[in-house]
């Protein structure tokens, strides 16, 4: 019975790590880019609508705030600092300087190193304004709130979270597949200078997709921020988990990373049923498993996104 | 159809370096010799131990640049190796037995061992991905490091073998042999990049699918660069733990390691020998200035990169000295024209 709940426990878990992960996988899809920041970004999330609630916000206000504001962020970060750092990529690629036997600059390193940058100011940053201590948005009686589920008892919040999950990404594929907007994003996904000629900005395009991603992503941080106890160093946790969901789902398939983010929370589950402090190892483990035995994750490139 | 003519002047010169190089180098060893013979005579043993930690930090941007400016390797997970050096060090000169300098080497060795099969998993993953694959190693190697009793589980190791040594004694002997190390591996590195397998890593820094097609083995030199570049960060944690006298799992293999040997690589100048340099210099003179700040050194770094790299992409060494190269690795035409 441990294990049938300690694998329930674990799928609802995957919900929270595919919810982060989405966000990833969207900017990684669209721009090649891979977001380092992404975990901290998602902390910085958590803190805002935990500095909103202790203001005495309800929560779905404060969510309600906090997600536009994280859209806009993205936009605004693509716009100042990826697109950027995006044009150095092109610029390398089509030639670039090469004088002398000097180096051309970091090339298409810098869409990383730049996000690397973010992640460890922003980092810093946190602990600066909110201290090492760790945290918890308060909710109520929600985090302890159990559902009857056969003989075991599910709790409500993993559970919202999973529905959540299932819908963003749902609604995400929607946006890609059926929209004029989500068409052109696929286009200058596929080739930006031929979306170009059809009229299609891809600056523009770049910048809306991170806002998208960045507005999954504050999403998800409000649901760490209520389960889990969180600090300013929890992105880095944040960050590796959302990438091991990328990865053992299959890069380019969304519906893949839920599959990623379940069968990752899982391993955790089972793991730390094993042995209480092993759950994240075990985590890593079947992730380097499925590195070695299936590159390509469990559902390569089913939608191309 | 109109050929060019050339004219008729003597052969064109290909030359390697010039005098500029030679003089730059020979004041780059003017340094050395300095710090190797009056910098321990006047400065205090806690100055000493600092510039430990600056030559740990030179040994860490340059072979991080190998991985990342020479080989195309986005590494966030070098910290995996910094721990394994610093946990065979001890283990080797307390359990094992070794005198302190073997260790150090030793570790080294041992840091190339693991990144063989490990080079091999995280290859499996390109570009970005592959940074964090790597991060996730350097996890993982920290989580195992902290359930083994043998290696003193969460709360780490301290080094034994200097007991009875005097401190002075001590101190004097790991800044000499951190110092001898420095120059070492960054001669090393030169050595490499003048050779035909550096021309191949440069060929690789600039194309990879052209240097391929080329005939340049480029699976092989990104391996090669791989294991050479973690078992550089090997000896780099081995001096750490040489110099505090002791290793815990969260700090050694803490990924600020990493963001240190990236920001001395960008801010420096990535791809070329002498940005290291420069930029470890650069990031320890920061950290030296904004130590009473805490953390907001760190916000300081992190925004001087991001900054780096969008505005001055070729980093210090790139803007101030151009074409100009202390350790010259290329060969240049001058047309035979005086």
């Amino acid at each position: 019975m441990d294990w049938l709940n300690a694998g329930v426990q674990g799928v609802l878990l995957g919900g929270q790590y595919a919810l982060l992960a989405c966000g990833l996988s969207l900017i990684f899809g669209v721009m090649r880019i891979v977001n380092l920041a992404h975990g901290v970004l998602a902390v910085l999330a958590a803190y805002l609508s935990l500095f909103l609630v202790q203001q005495g916000l309800p929560l779905w206000l404060a969510v309600v705030v906090v997600v536009p504001v994280f859209a806009a962020l993205g936009y605004a970060v693509q716009r100042g600092l990826f697109n950027p750092a995006l044009a150095q990529v092109r610029a390398r690629g089509a030639g670039g300087d090469s004088r002398g036997g000097g180096s051309r600059g970091a090339g298409e390193l810098a869409p990383l190193l730049v996000s690397f940058g973010v992640a460890v100011a922003l980092t810093s940053l946190l602990q600066e304004v909110f201290s090492a201590d760790t945290r918890r948005i308060p909710t109520g009686d929600l985090a302890s709130a159990g559902v009857p589920l056969g003989p075991l008892s599910v709790g409500l919040l993993p559970l919202i979270t999973l529905v959540v999950a299932v819908a963003v990404i749902a609604g995400v594929q929607l946006f890609l597949a059926r929209t004029p907007t989500g068409r052109a994003m696929r286009a200058v996904a596929d080739d930006p200078g031929a979306a170009a000629l059809t009229g299609v900005d891809p600056r523009h395009m770049y910048a809306v997709a991170t806002a998208v991603a960045f507005a999954t992503l504050a999403l998800a941080g409000v649901f760490v921020g209520m389960s889990t106890q969180f600090s300013p160093g929890y992105g880095d946790l944040v960050l590796l988990f959302a990438f091991e969901a990328v990865i053992i789902g299959g890069l380019g398939s969304l519906w893949g990373t839920l599959a990623g983010g379940v069968v990752l929370g899982v391993a955790q589950t089972i793991g730390a049923q094993i042995d209480p402090q092993s759950g994240v190892l075990a985590g890593h483990l079947v992730f380097l498993a499925v590195l070695v035995v299936r590159p390509g994750g469990l559902l390569p490139r089913s939608v191309p996104a | 159809m109109s050929v060019p003519t050339v004219p008729p002047t003597g052969a064109p010169t290909i030359t390697r370096g010039g005098r500029g190089s030679l003089i730059g180098a020979g004041g780059l060893a003017l340094v050395v010799v300095l710090l190797a013979a009056v910098v321990p005579y006047v400065v205090t043993l806690g100055a000493l131990s600092s510039l430990v930690m600056l030559f740990a930090l030179v040994i860490l941007g340059t072979t991080w640049n190998l991985l990342a400016g020479y080989g195309g390797i986005v590494s966030v997970g070098q910290q995996a190796y910094v721990g394994v050096g610093g946990y065979a060090l001890i283990q080797l000169a307390d359990a094992v037995g070794a005198p302190p300098w073997a260790a150090v080497l030793a570790a080294g060795v041992i840091g190339a061992a693991v990144a063989l099969p490990t080079s091999y998993l995280v290859f499996r993953l390109a570009g970005g991905y592959l940074a964090i694959g790597t991060w996730v190693v350097a996890e993982v190697f920290r989580l195992v490091t902290m359930q083994i009793d043998g290696l003193g589980g969460g709360s780490g190791l301290s080094l034994t073998a200097f007991r009875g040594t005097d401190r002075v004694d001590r101190v004097a002997f790991v800044y000499w042999f951190a110092l001898a190390l420095m120059v070492a591996v960054v001669l090393g590195t030169y050595l490499l990049m003048r050779s035909r397998v550096g021309l191949g890593l440069t060929a690789i820094r600039d194309d990879r699918v052209a240097a391929g097609s080329l005939g340049v083995a480029v699976d092989r030199g990104r391996r090669l660069v791989y294991v050479a570049g973690s078992a550089g960060a090997a000896l780099a944690g081995a001096l750490i733990a040489l110099s505090t006298l002791g290793v815990t799992p969260g700090s050694i293999y803490s990924v600020s390691w990493t963001a240190a040997m990236i920001f001395i690589v960008v801010v420096g100048g990535i791809g070329t020998i002498e940005g290291p340099l420069v930029g470890a210099v650069v990031y320890w003179a920061l950290q030296q200035a904004l130590a009473p700040l805490g953390t907001w050194y760190l916000v300081v770094l992190g925004v001087v990169a991001v900054a780096v790299v969008l505005l001055a992409p070729r980093g210090l060494w790139g803007l101030v000295a151009g074409r100009f190269q202390l350790f010259p690795t290329t060969y240049r035409v001058r047309s035979g024209r005086i």
